[in-house]
């Protein structure tokens, strides 16, 4: 009998995760073949093939029956996605782009490439500067290294308008790499210094982050600001782009974005100093993805995201963190506040971003090792707050 | 020690439960797999159960005593799939009563006791990796130990929670549909089969309970497993 062992990883979660795959896969079995007998009744009971009697059709049920329509399959090989000009070859095909996001999101130290491609002809309407949308066939692909290439996670806009994701685990000889099942792979390369592992993210979790919803594609790191020309020096971790990579004034001159306001090419953080600039950078980057007005935690009132078509800036951002109560509270403290200003040890977003304890981490998920040069960045961005201002920093030489 | 039986067989059947859990998941996933119900929760529903008395000279949309039979009757729903889908089992702190073992009904559904002392748990042994709390209501194995949250409408429970913020996390597994993992042994994989109108009545139901007053501690790590961190 194999025994099933606490792992340090994740805190042990995403390990049991792992362990219980069988058990789990046998639930989901279980549940669906009730489902496809007809055995249940209520949602799924109309899946297509299935033997549905008139009295349990109804439109909703219809929905759900098209949204049950497989998508096309997704390659076995990333090799076959179209990232790469032949199988075999690890040239790049002449249509895909590569970027480089001015405010990386941190991945433990893993470090980053990441690419696009466009269907011939099509362009990307970004007549909403914070809500481009993108053609269907749209590609996208993020390969992540840690001493060598580790995975490539694609994200790919389907014919019905909706957004797939999925993940590619090299091989150790770095030939190719091969479609990671839905729940993700735990463990596949070690984290420098930290006795930890790298872990590729089920696509559950990859919409944790990549929400969308209503008009906003499910894209994060490639938008207005993270394209900008304007690139902001101090950003955590922040990337020389390499020759040929794509920004947004590009983009624009080779028509592959119409409808942009010709105002907003370079955009920014608005802040009166260096340290603000980059540390709301970093929190719009790493935070924002659930942390913003318009998503499932919109009730929470903390939006860290910047939108460069908003005339108010940062303050918005700010008026939602500082001096703002926490629902989190610091050890022994009953009532704590997201950002005390002048006081970086008293702040919870200070506290949950340096922490890798199950219960106090943020992001909750993606990452087991604290960024320790964002926590430095942001406590320094903290302790020059002004105690009694309502926002901004003390003023510094930009 | 008079009669034990009882509580082996609430362990027994969380342990059963908690097997089936932990799938990754996602929205996506509960759509396809059908345990999404699109549209099947009417926020004007919600709108009533607050509406305050129509203005005079406008005609009601439906009289008072509609709105209150229609809110008895879901939370009635609530109470009933609350019961039958085992939620006292772990969310009630049990005690040792008349009969054995028994869920301390005045402290109903508000989760491991914030006071409770409680050494360390036992080391995992071959394939006994798994130990829980004579309360029910703290669990060890290798993802740590969770303790069972407060789901009264108390401020220190599910209070500050909207509704969708309780949707969301029984069908994604995270808190509030974004955060940290829920804990087994928490059947997140049984639960996300809830329609939207089941898991509306159940969120009705629980607004309706008495409020205690419990701030449940959080989740500790797996007591050999390294952190990283100021935290």
């Amino acid at each position: 009998m194999e025994v099933p062992t606490a792992s340090p990883d994740a805190h042990g979660v995403s390990s049991w995760v792992h362990v219980l795959g069988v058990a789990a896969a046998t639930c989901a079995a279980a549940a669906l073949a009730a489902l496809s007998l007809g055995g249940v009744g209520g949602p799924g009971a109309a899946l297509p093939g299935g033997p549905v009697s008139e009295t349990t059709v109804s439109e909703a049920a219809l929905h759900r029956a098209e949204a049950l329509t497989p998508p096309p399959e997704l390659p076995e090989l990333l090799s076959a996605t179209g990232l790469y000009a032949e199988p075999g070859s690890r040239a790049l095909h002449p249509e895909v782009l590569e970027f480089v996001p001015q405010y990386p999101l941190w991945s433990d130290g893993a470090s980053k490439r990441r690419y696009l491609r466009l269907p011939p002809g099509s362009s990307i309407d970004g007549s909403s500067p914070d809500a481009w949308v993108f053609p269907v066939g749209t590609r996208f692909w993020k390969e992540f290294s840690l001493g060598r290439r580790v995975e490539t996670r694609t994200l790919e806009r389907l014919p019905d308008g909706t957004w797939r994701f999925a993940s590619y685990a090299w091989d150790e000889q770095g030939q190719d790499a091969r479609l990671v099942p839905e729940w993700g792979r735990l463990r596949v390369a070690p984290l420098a210094q930290s006795g930890l592992h790298h872990d590729i993210p089920s696509r559950g979790d990859c919409v944790t982050c990549h929400e969308g919803g209503g008009e906003r594609a499910p894209v994060l790191g490639f938008t207005a600001l993270q394209l900008s020309p304007d690139r902001d020096a101090r950003a955590p971790h922040g990337e020389v782009p390499p020759s040929g990579a794509l920004d947004l004034t590009d983009l624009i001159s080779r028509g592959l974005l119409r409808g942009y306001p010709t105002e907003l090419t370079r955009p920014r953080v608005e802040a009166p100093a260096d340290t603000e600039r980059a540390a709301l950078g970093y929190l719009h980057a790493n935070c924002a993805g659930c942390h913003n007005a318009h998503g499932a935690l919109a009730d929470l009132a903390l939006d860290f995201e910047q939108l460069v078509g908003d005339k108010a800036g940062s303050a918005r951002v700010l008026e939602s963190v500082l001096r703002r109560a926490a629902r989190f509270r610091l050890p022994d403290q009953e009532r704590s506040e997201r950002v005390v200003p002048g006081e970086p040890a008293q702040s919870v977003v200070q506290f949950r971003l340096s922490s890798r304890q199950l219960a106090q981490q943020m992001p909750p998920l993606g990452s087991k090792v604290v960024d320790q040069e964002a926590a430095g960045l942001v406590a320094a961005w903290i302790a020059q707050l002004k105690t009694n201002a309502p926002h901004g920093a003390d003023q510094e030489t930009p | 020690m008079k009669n034990i039986t009882p509580y082996f067989l609430v362990v027994a059947t969380a342990l059963a439960i908690w097997a089936c859990q932990n799938r990754p998941t996602s929205r996506e996933e509960a759509i396809r797999a059908g345990s999404v119900s699109t549209g099947a929760f009417d926020p004007a529903s919600e709108a009533i159960l607050v509406n305050a008395p129509p203005s005079p000279g406008k005609p009601a949309p439906t009289k008072p005593a509609d709105d209150s039979a229609r809110r008895a009757a879901e939370v009635a729903r609530g109470e009933h799939l609350v019961k039958t889908s085992a939620c006292n089992d772990c969310h009630t702190p049990w005690k040792m009563g008349d009969r054995g073992p028994e869920p301390d009904m005045s402290r109903m559904l508000s989760g491991h006791p914030q006071g409770m002392q409680l050494p360390p748990p036992p080391k995992a042994i071959g394939p006994w990796i798994v130990s829980g709390a004579a309360t029910n209501t703290a669990w060890a194995g290798p993802w740590g130990v969770s303790f069972t949250a407060n789901l009264t409408p108390d401020e220190t429970g599910l209070g500050p929670w909207s509704f969708e913020n309780f949707k969301q996390t029984i069908r994604t597994g995270r808190h509030l549909g974004r955060g940290r993992p829920v804990l087994p042994p928490m059947p997140i994989p049984v639960y996300q089969n809830f329609t939207d109108d089941e898991l509306h009545a159940i969120y009705t139901y629980l607004r309706s309970i008495p409020a205690v007053k419990n701030r449940v501690p959080d989740p500790l790590p797996p007591a050999a497993g390294p952190t990283t961190g100021a935290g």
